[in-house]
This record gives C-alpha cells, sequence and structure tokens, in this order.
C-alpha cells in the first residue's frame, strides 16, 4: 500500500556559491500531521523551506536540484504567489511584518479585500476600493481565533516580539484554500505559556486536514506536539522517523552527531557578592513600552552577580532591559554604580558600560551587508574606540586584530560559516544570533543585560552560550542580568530571579525554588 | 508643560525644510521690493504651469521607487505629441485634447520601458532616471534633428530649418496651442461633469438591474443631481454668464472656496452627529474648520489682501485638473492597487513573501507617473506659449523634484501637501530672486545664480541625506524596535 503525500520533496540539493548546504534531501508529509522539521543553526531547514515557498533568495542564486510534488504532481514554485497559488502558507524566521502598518494591513497584506467601484470597471481589480470594515472584521475574528487580545488598528511598530509572532500566525490563519502551512520557528520568541497556547492551535488546525511543517529548537514541543519527524545534518536528512519511535535524547544525538549532557556545567564558584555593593539600581522604574509597560520597579542587582528576570509575557520583563537602555520612555531611578543615569538620552546606558543584547530578532540593528568580523567589533570599535591604531587624528581599522578577534568568538560560540568574512544576511537564523551575542561581549561591558540569549539557538550551541556566559561573570566578575522566558535557562546560571507580573516585580526568588512559588508568583498581580 | 515644549521644538524639526524657505522666501520678497501683487499674479500662473508636473512624482515615492527623475521622458512623449499637432494644424482644446490623446500612448510605453529598467537596477532608481534622462535626451534630439525632415519628410517653413531636415529651436504656440486648456470656461467642465454624473447613473442602473446590487435610491439620487445640475447652469442666465468666463477673479474662487467647505463641514456635521449618531465624532473639529472659514472670510477685506484678490486671476480648468490629480493621488491610497504599492514601497521582501508582483507594481506606478508627468507637460506648454523645441523638457525632473523638495518631502515620503506648499515656495524664489539680487547687489544674474543654487543644493542635500539614512542607520548598537526619534538622536 503507498501512503497518500500532500507534499514530496525529492532529491533536493542546494549550493550557495559552491557552499552545499543541502544534499539529497527528501522531504514527506502527509495531509493533517504536524511534521517536525528539526536541526542544528545552520543544517539548512530554512533554506528547504524557502525553496517550497519559491523564494527569490534561491532563485537569484542558482535555483536548486531535485523535485517537488504536491499531491503526487509534480510543481514548478519560482515564487512566493505560485507557492500560495498551491496552497501553501509560510511564517517564515524572520518577521514578514510591515512596522508602519496597522495590524489589520498586515493580517490583509496581498489579500486585500475591495468592493467594485466606478474606476474598477473600467481599469479593473486593482482600482477597486477597499473594504475597510469587512476587513477589520476578517482580523478581529483571526485575532480572536489565536486568543491575541490586541486592537486591530494600531500600528505594528513597537509591539513586543511575541504580538508580531501571533501577528504572523493569524495572517496565515485568515487564508482561505490553505493545504499545507509551515512554520519556521514560530515559538523562538515566545515564553513557554504563549508557546503551548500556539501549538493548541496548530493541533486544530491540522485537525482540519491541514498538514503542517514546525521547525523549532525547543525538542520537548516537538515530542509532545508533533506526529512526525525529519532531521537534518549538515544539509543531509539523518532519520525520519513517526514520533512515538523516537525520544527527545535520541533527537538531540541525531541532530548534532554527539551525546549531549546537561545543560550547563558551571565553573568553580569564588565570587562573594555583598549587598552594599550594588551595580544596577532601579528605583520606581516606569517604562512606557507598549505590551510590556513596566509600573513601578524596584530592584538592587548586585555587582559579579548573575540577576534573572522572568515572567510571562506581557507582564513587563523585557519593557525593564528596554528601559533602561533608552529604547522606550522610561521615568525613575536608575543608578549604575550610584551613579544616576539621563533616562531621556539614548545612549547613556551605553556610555555608562552597559551592553544590551536585545530580543528583538529584527531590530537588533546587525549589519546585514558586512562581514562577520566587522559586526562583531562594531559596538566596541564605535563606542570604546577599540581595534583601531590612531594616526593623530586619523583612526584606522587593525585588521590583524579583527580577525583573531573574530575568529576566537566564532569558535567560541560555534558560528556556523565559511569564515569571518562571511556577509552576516547569508547566514542562518540563530548563526546570527550569535553574531549579536559576539558583539555585545566584545564590549566587554561592566555589566551585560542579555534579553533571551539563546532564542532561536539550537541546544548544543546554547550550552556554549550559557557556559560562556558564566566563565565571564566567574573569571571577569561582570555582572549579567539575564531576561528569559526559558525558566530552565535562568534556573541553571542565575544566583536570583525575579519575576514579573503586571508590570512590577512580584517576588525575587532562589534559582532552585520549587515550581509552585515561582508559578504563583507568575500569576500573581 | 515639558510636554508642550517638546512637541512645539519637534514640530519645528519637523518642518525645519519649509520653515527655512518661508523665512528665505519672505526675506526676498522683502529684498526685491516687488510688489505683492505682482508676486501672487505671477505665483498663481506658476502654480497653474508647474503645479500639475510636481503631482505626478508622489506615485513612485509611494512605491518606494524614490524621486522620479525619469518624468523627463514623460516631458518627451508629450513633446512629440506637440509637434505633431502643431504639424498637422490643429487648434484650441481639440489641439489639446488631441495631444493628449497622442501622447497618452507613448507616455504609456515610455513608462513601461523606464519601469523594466528600474525594475533591473532597484535601490539607485534615481540615478539611473538621472542617467535615463540625459540618454532620452539624446535620442530626442537625433529624432527632432535629423529624422524630423531627415527620414520623415516634413515640409512646414515655420517648425522645420531652412535646409529642410531638422526641427527649429523654437515653435511659436501662439496661434494654436496656447492657452488653450486655460481657456476652456468653467461651464463647460460643469456641463462634462453633470454628463458623465448622468452616464454613471446609467452604468449603475444596468449593473443595478443586471445584478441588484447597490441601491436603487442612491442612483436616481445621483441621476437626478446631474440634470438638476445642468438645467440649473443652462437656465439662469445669471449663473451662465458667470460661468463662462475661463478666468476666475481670486476674491470669486476664495469666496466660493469658503462657501464649499463651510458647505460641507455643516453637511458632515449633521451626517454623522444626528443622522449616523456616531459616537467618535468630535464636534469641536468641524466647528473649529466653520470659525476659520469664517474668519478667512472676513480677511478677505483687509485691503492688501484685497488687493491681491482683485488682481489675481486663475485659469479654472487647469486649476481644476491639478485639484483632480490631488484627488486621485489621495484616493489611489483606499484602492487595492495603492495599497499593494504601498506595502511594495514599504518592503519588498514582505511584499514579495505576501505574494504580490512586486515587478510589476512597480511598473504600473512608473507608467502612472510618467502618463501624468506627459500631461503636465502639456499644461506647461500650453501655458507659457512657446515650445523651446530643445530646452523644454531637460530640466522638469530636477525643478519638479527641487520644488517637492522644498515643500519637506523626502525620498521616502511626500503628500499633496508638500507638494503644494513646495511648488509655492520654490516660485515665490524663482519669481523675486533675480529682482532681489538686482536690488541687494545690482546685478540680476547674481539672483539667477542663487535660484538655481537653490534648486540643485536642495536636490543634492536631500539625496545626501538619504544616503546618510540608508547607509548609517542600522549602524546603531541596540536599534530601537519603534520610530526614529531615537535613531536621530544617538547620531
Ligand atoms: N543567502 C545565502 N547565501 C549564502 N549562504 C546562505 C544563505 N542563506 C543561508 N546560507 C547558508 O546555508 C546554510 C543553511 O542555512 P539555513 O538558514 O537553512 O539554516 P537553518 O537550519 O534554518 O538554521 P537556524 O536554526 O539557525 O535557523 C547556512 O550555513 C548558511 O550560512
Ligand atoms: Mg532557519
Amino acid at each position: 500500500m503507498s501512503t497518500h503525500f500532500l507534499l514530496n520533496m525529492k532529491n533536493i540539493s542546494k549550493e550557495y556559491d559552491g557552499n552545499q548546504v543541502l544534499k539529497n534531501v527528501n522531504l514527506q508529509v502527509k495531509p493533517g500531521e504536524i511534521h517536525a522539521l528539526i536541526g542544528e543553526n545552520g543544517a539548512g531547514k530554512s533554506t528547504l523551506m524557502n525553496i517550497l515557498f519559491g523564494m527569490p533568495v534561491i532563485h537569484s542564486t542558482g535555483g536548486f536540484e531535485g523535485t517537488v510534488e504536491i499531491n503526487g504532481e509534480q510543481v514548478f514554485i519560482d515564487s512566493p504567489q505560485k507557492a500560495i497559488d498551491y496552497g501553501i502558507g509560510m511564517v517564515h524566521q524572520e518577521f514578514m511584518l510591515i512596522p508602519g502598518f496597522t495590524v489589520t494591513e498586515n493580517i490583509k497584506i496581498g489579500r486585500e479585500i475591495s468592493k467594485p467601484s466606478l474606476l474598477s470597471h473600467l481599469f479593473g481589480k486593482g482600482m477597486e476600493t477597499l473594504d475597510f470594515e469587512q476587513m477589520a472584521r476578517d482580523a478581529r475574528k483571526a485575532l480572536s481565533d489565536i486568543g491575541l487580545n490586541i486592537e486591530e488598528y494600531i500600528q505594528v511598530a513597537g509591539l513586543p516580539v511575541g504580538y508580531m509572532q501571533f501577528i504572523e500566525i493569524a495572517r496565515e490563519i485568515d487564508k482561505t484554500g490553505i493545504k499545507l502551512l509551515v512554520f519556521d520557528e514560530p515559538t523562538a520568541v515566545l515564553t513557554e505559556s504563549e508557546a503551548e497556547r500556539l501549538l493548541e492551535i496548530m493541533k486544530v488546525i491540522a485537525s482540519k486536514g491541514i498538514a503542517i511543517i514546525f521547525i523549532t529548537h525547543r525538542l520537548s514541543e516537538v515530542k509532545n506536539y508533533a506526529d512526525s519527524i525529519t532531521i537534518l545534518r549538515d544539509g543531509e536528512v539523518v532519520t525520519h522517523k513517526d514520533i512515538k519511535d523516537i525520544s527527545i535524547i535520541e533527537i538531540a544525538e541525531l541532530m548534532i552527531g554527539r551525546k549531549v549532557e546537561k545543560l550547563v556545567d558551571l565553573a568553580e564558584d569564588t565570587r562573594t557578592l555583598s549587598d552594599s555593593d550594588i551595580a544596577l539600581s532601579l528605583k520606581n522604574f516606569h517604562v512606557d513600552m507598549p505590551g510590556e509597560r513596566v509600573r513601578g520597579v524596584d530592584l538592587d542587582i548586585r555587582k559579579g552577580e548573575i540577576f534573572g528576570i522572568g515572567g510571562l509575557a506581557g507582564q513587563g520583563k523585557l519593557g525593564i532591559p528596554n528601559g533602561i537602555m533608552g529604547l522606550y520612555k522610561a521615568e525613575g531611578t536608575v543608578e549604575i554604580f550610584g551613579k544616576k543615569l539621563d533616562l531621556s538620552k539614548l545612549g547613556s546606558a551605553l556610555a555608562n558600560g552597559i551592553a544590551f543584547v536585545s530580543e528583538d530578532r529584527r531590530g537588533v540593528g546587525l549589519l546585514l551587508d558586512e562581514s562577520i568580523e566587522l559586526n562583531i567589533v562594531f559596538s566596541a570599535m564605535q563606542i570604546k574606540d577599540e581595534f583601531l591604531y590612531h594616526l593623530g587624528p586619523v583612526k584606522l581599522l587593525n585588521q590583524k586584530q579583527v580577525r583573531q578577534h573574530a575568529l576566537k568568538m566564532i569558535d567560541l560560540l560555534d558560528i556556523r560559516c565559511t569564515g569571518p568574512t562571511q556577509k552576516v544576511g547569508s547566514l542562518s537564523g540563530g548563526n546570527q544570533q550569535k553574531v549579536c551575542l559576539a558583539r555585545a561581549l566584545t564590549m566587554n561591558p561592566e555589566i551585560l543585560i542579555v534579553s533571551e540569549p539563546t532564542r532561536g539557538i539550537d541546544i548544543g550551541a546554547k550550552k556554549l552560550v550559557l557556559e560562556y556566559l558564566a566563565k565571564l561573570n566567574r573569571e571577569q566578575g561582570m555582572t549579567i542580568i539575564i531576561v528569559s522566558s526559558e525558566l530552565v535557562e535562568l534556573r541553571s546560571l542565575c544566583d536570583r530571579i525575579a519575576i514579573v507580573s503586571g508590570g512590577k516585580v512580584s517576588a525575587i526568588v532562589k534559582p532552585d525554588a520549587p515550581d509552585a512559588e515561582i508559578g504563583l508568583a507568575m500569576a500573581a498581580g | 508643560m515639558s510636554n508642550l515644549k517638546d512637541k512645539a521644538i519637534k514640530a519645528i524639526l519637523d518642518n525645519k525644510v519649509v520653515i527655512l524657505f518661508v523665512l528665505l522666501c519672505i526675506a526676498a520678497i522683502y529684498a526685491s521690493k516687488s510688489p505683492l501683487t505682482f508676486v501672487a499674479a505671477e505665483l498663481f500662473t506658476r502654480f497653474g504651469r508647474n503645479g500639475f508636473l510636481v503631482l505626478s512624482l508622489l506615485i513612485p515615492v509611494l512605491a518606494g521607487m524614490g524621486l522620479n527623475f525619469g518624468i523627463v521622458i514623460g516631458a518627451i512623449a508629450a513633446q512629440i505629441a506637440v509637434f505633431w499637432v502643431v504639424y498637422w494644424g490643429f487648434t484650441g482644446i481639440t489641439g489639446f485634447l488631441l495631444c493628449v490623446l497622442m501622447s497618452t500612448p507613448i507616455a504609456i510605453l515610455f513608462g513601461l520601458l523606464v519601469g523594466r529598467l528600474f525594475n533591473k537596477m532597484k535601490g539607485a532608481e534615481m540615478i539611473a532616471g538621472l542617467v535615463l534622462g540625459y540618454f532620452a535626451d539624446g535620442l530626442y534630439q537625433l529624432f527632432f534633428l535629423y529624422i524630423i525632415g531627415g527620414i520623415i519628410p516634413v515640409d512646414n517653413p515655420r517648425l522645420i530649418i531652412s535646409t529642410g531636415i531638422g526641427v527649429k529651436n523654437t515653435i511659436d504656440l501662439a496661434d494654436n496651442l496656447k492657452y488653450s486648456l486655460d481657456t476652456v470656461p468653467m461651464i463647460a467642465i460643469l456641463k462634462i461633469t453633470f454628463t458623465i454624473m448622468f452616464i454613471a447613473a446609467l452604468v449603475k442602473l444596468v449593473l443595478y438591474l443586471r445584478k441588484k446590487n447597490g441601491s436603487l435610491q442612491s442612483i436616481i439620487m445621483l441621476g437626478a443631481a446631474a440634470v438638476l445640475g445642468f438645467a440649473l447652469i443652462n437656465f439662469i442666465p445669471p449663473l451662465t454668464d458667470f460661468l463662462s468666463t475661463d478666468r476666475l477673479l481670486l476674491l470669486d474662487a476664495v469666496t466660493i472656496a469658503i462657501i464649499i467647505l463651510i458647505a460641507y463641514q455643516v453637511w458632515d456635521l449633521i451626517n454623522k452627529k444626528l443622522i449616523k449618531k456616531d459616537p467618535h465624532y468630535q464636534i469641536t473639529r468641524p466647528l473649529l474648520f466653520i470659525a476659520l472659514a469664517i474668519a478667512l472670510y472676513f480677511a478677505t477685506y483687509l485691503k492688501p489682501v484685497e488687493q491681491i484678490l482683485l488682481f489675481v486671476r486663475i485659469p479654472v480648468t487647469t486649476y481644476l485638473c491639478i485639484v483632480a490629480l490631488c484627488l486621485f493621488n489621495s484616493l489611489i491610497l483606499r484602492t487595492r492597487l495603492g495599497q499593494n504599492m504601498r506595502t511594495v514601497g514599504q518592503s519588498q521582501t514582505v511584499a514579495n513573501a505576501a505574494g504580490l508582483d512586486v515587478d510589476r507594481l512597480r511598473v504600473i506606478a512608473m507608467i502612472i507617473s510618467t502618463v501624468l508627468a506627459c500631461w503636465g507637460q502639456l499644461i506647461y506648454l500650453q501655458n507659457i506659449g512657446t515650445f523651446s523645441t530643445y530646452g523644454a523638457h531637460t530640466q522638469v525632473g530636477q525643478f519638479a523634484i527641487a520644488a517637492l523638495l522644498v515643500g519637506g518631502a523626502s525620498v521616502q515620503k511626500a503628500n499633496n501637501k508638500q507638494a503644494i506648499i513646495g511648488v509655492i515656495l520654490f516660485h515665490t524664489l524663482f519669481i523675486v530672486a533675480p529682482q532681489a539680487g538686482k536690488e541687494l547687489f545690482n546685478n540680476a544674474q547674481l539672483g539667477e545664480y542663487f535660484r538655481v543654487f537653490v534648486a540643485y543644493g536642495v536636490i543634492a542635500v536631500s539625496l545626501a541625506m538619504h544616503a546618510w539614512k540608508t547607509t548609517v542607520k542600522p549602524k546603531i548598537t541596540t536599534a530601537p524596535s519603534s520610530g526614529e526619534e531615537a535613531t536621530v538622536a544617538q547620531s
């Protein structure tokens, strides 16, 4: 008996100027199943999905080899338009939203509803007038279907990333005639509870007979929600199985090609933390960040501490670092080693020795057209005048030093690339994320704030990142503040964890506090 | 109230270009010692002449293609048509409409080709447009200097150089196309409008009878309004007389505008407040408008204002064309096409991933802009009255773009308001600069230099700003997720 496949990609190979990123990959998906596509950063998952969706990046770099069949029929998809016509929808790894548009406009992008007008009888469909009311109604329905509580007429710019992710999903749900939905790391920017909500929605979609391809680095999600799995390693399929035939440990091992130990091995702790030596102090701190408002936070973070900030989405944990860095309007006092920050000036935190890794992938400010090495040293060069020769008033880049440092960071964080001169824009999503981290670490700040440090990073690299953070803390005494939605991550590294709820700190707990205590704190306020 | 202060500072910073030029204009008018009536009359003429061209630049900005230096090519399409129409001997509005009829397909073709080229040079449209303008000028010269008369036999001593090959340097439009559009009386336009309304009502009726959509009541209202309007202007002699003139006294124009404004606000107020009972509707706004309109009306009695109002006469039909283009520019935003162009303008990647045909939309934007520029050039030529065969089009792009920029527009953002303000400021400067130069330095030439300097200067600065913004902007360590203010603050 032959199984009926909705999607059958056969012998797919893809080269990016001489660099083979996919080799004879086969991917088969049945109608109504959730199919997990798993692999390390740079394994080729997004590339495979871009091929399926006919993205221009594939076809402007020489296309691909192999065949794609939908419902047993061979198809040639060379533009997203065609993919959409075949009933394929996709939530890309990078946001495909227009910040200046409203939520409705973004949900209806390319599929606007319009009414015939006098001119449209003469000049065709293009001149039909938009039916804003109907569009808003549809948008409201899609938003309420996924349980996102947000006004459909507000602008997307400035919304927290979690909201943006759900807006993208609302857009796909609003489409009719979809047969296959691709979700490229939809849960990376979500907290655990949000991710769960999303996965439940995916189950409902799948139960209507729509096939789903699901990419994630959180293996528990795969085990709990997927029906079958394909694992990629270095551009090749290593296994294809039903989910019931494989365990999380096996998945992890197959994916990174070696055994995984426990999450973090901490170096020996010789620090002494003192309550009188405060690195960062917040008093009556308010931040006006839409969707992540902070309403009066008091915190004292000790010098040399690793301090965690957790909490559910929308409760304000992201507002704290963004407010300190001056990215959103903030009020109250912020003191760094006793010195007051001028909150109205954007660069003032930076100038006072705080470095920040933003949770916002799109806004992280990587120079996509520049090399990895330049991106890594960029901030240190601009703000601290490092990596430069000084010839009188002229400053020249110290190429050798830059190269050395870049090679070190590439090795430390396991950035998968062809070399330090590769353009950042051509890295996989997770590897771009590592470059961001490397850049902040290069600043060698006294206080480092990392928001979602391991977002989009595979489990192998996650360990490297967390261990490196611990090492910086232990060896150089760097004060580190980690804002994260992953409790496990916070527990493995932090000395104390503040739980933010309703814009306030509802509790400060020890990393080994029982789940019940933390859960209670999260729900408070 | 530091908040208020911040807002005021922000408003000033946002409009710094406009404020700068307003000050410059005031200073230049003062220095030139020109009478205000003269400046005003000249300005209204120039507005009618150039307004359409500047407004033709807006759609490509919307589609993210920047300032369309390629409008030169639209102007060329217009000039080709003008030459032949003059050669064939058509005059007046017939000649003008023939020009439109003939140049439009040429402009569509040119727009298509330019759009295709721009698609091959994404990100460098402005440079491409500029170079293309020069290239097209070369071909144009070849055509007019050699092919006409040389290959296509044209025999007309008034148009052709005495050797029989090539077109003369200037073609006088005085007794054929000059003022052909400007002199169309208002009544003709109104008649045409009512006729179109009536036909529209008929079309809608047919559609209604076939598909049963829309409401019969509104269709009947439309038809009745058309008939009534037609009857009114035809059978009330004073009205007919008033409307039969082609130039409208500025005073009358202002009065009519004020009446229309008040009538609209009152109607809106009654409709929203009393009929629909819209809870979001705020009553302060219309009241403010009405108060303003009344104040404006009283202002017309001030002596210097009245002097100007009684001196200036505007060509109504040309101005109506400009108003129509403004309407078109803002209405297209409410159509599917406009929304899709906006999407493309914001992000080609997102537009493409959403299944839009990015290249096609960009070509359409170019076609629209080229056709509009072509019509704009026709308006320009009919008003100026002499057609300088080899010079009329050369600086169309630069001057239109400079005017738009002076109005506060940028490479990514431009709207009707900015275009209108820009034309006013830029041309005021053009009018008074030579005289100011003469008064101040005893040298009119200096003023001329100055205005050319302003035109190119403002383009150069704006392009440099654009380049600076696009390359420097991402180089911010912790890019804010919202707004440009933060970025600017840091740099
Ligand atoms: N435009 C491009 N040009 C050149 N190389 C590219 C380009 N896009 C991706 N690559 C390379 O292809 C490989 C696979 O990248 P891909 O984005 O598919 O990884 P991924 O599996 O999605 O990883 P992640 O989990 O980090 O998102 C990487 O080594 C990357 O450097
Ligand atoms: Mg990816």
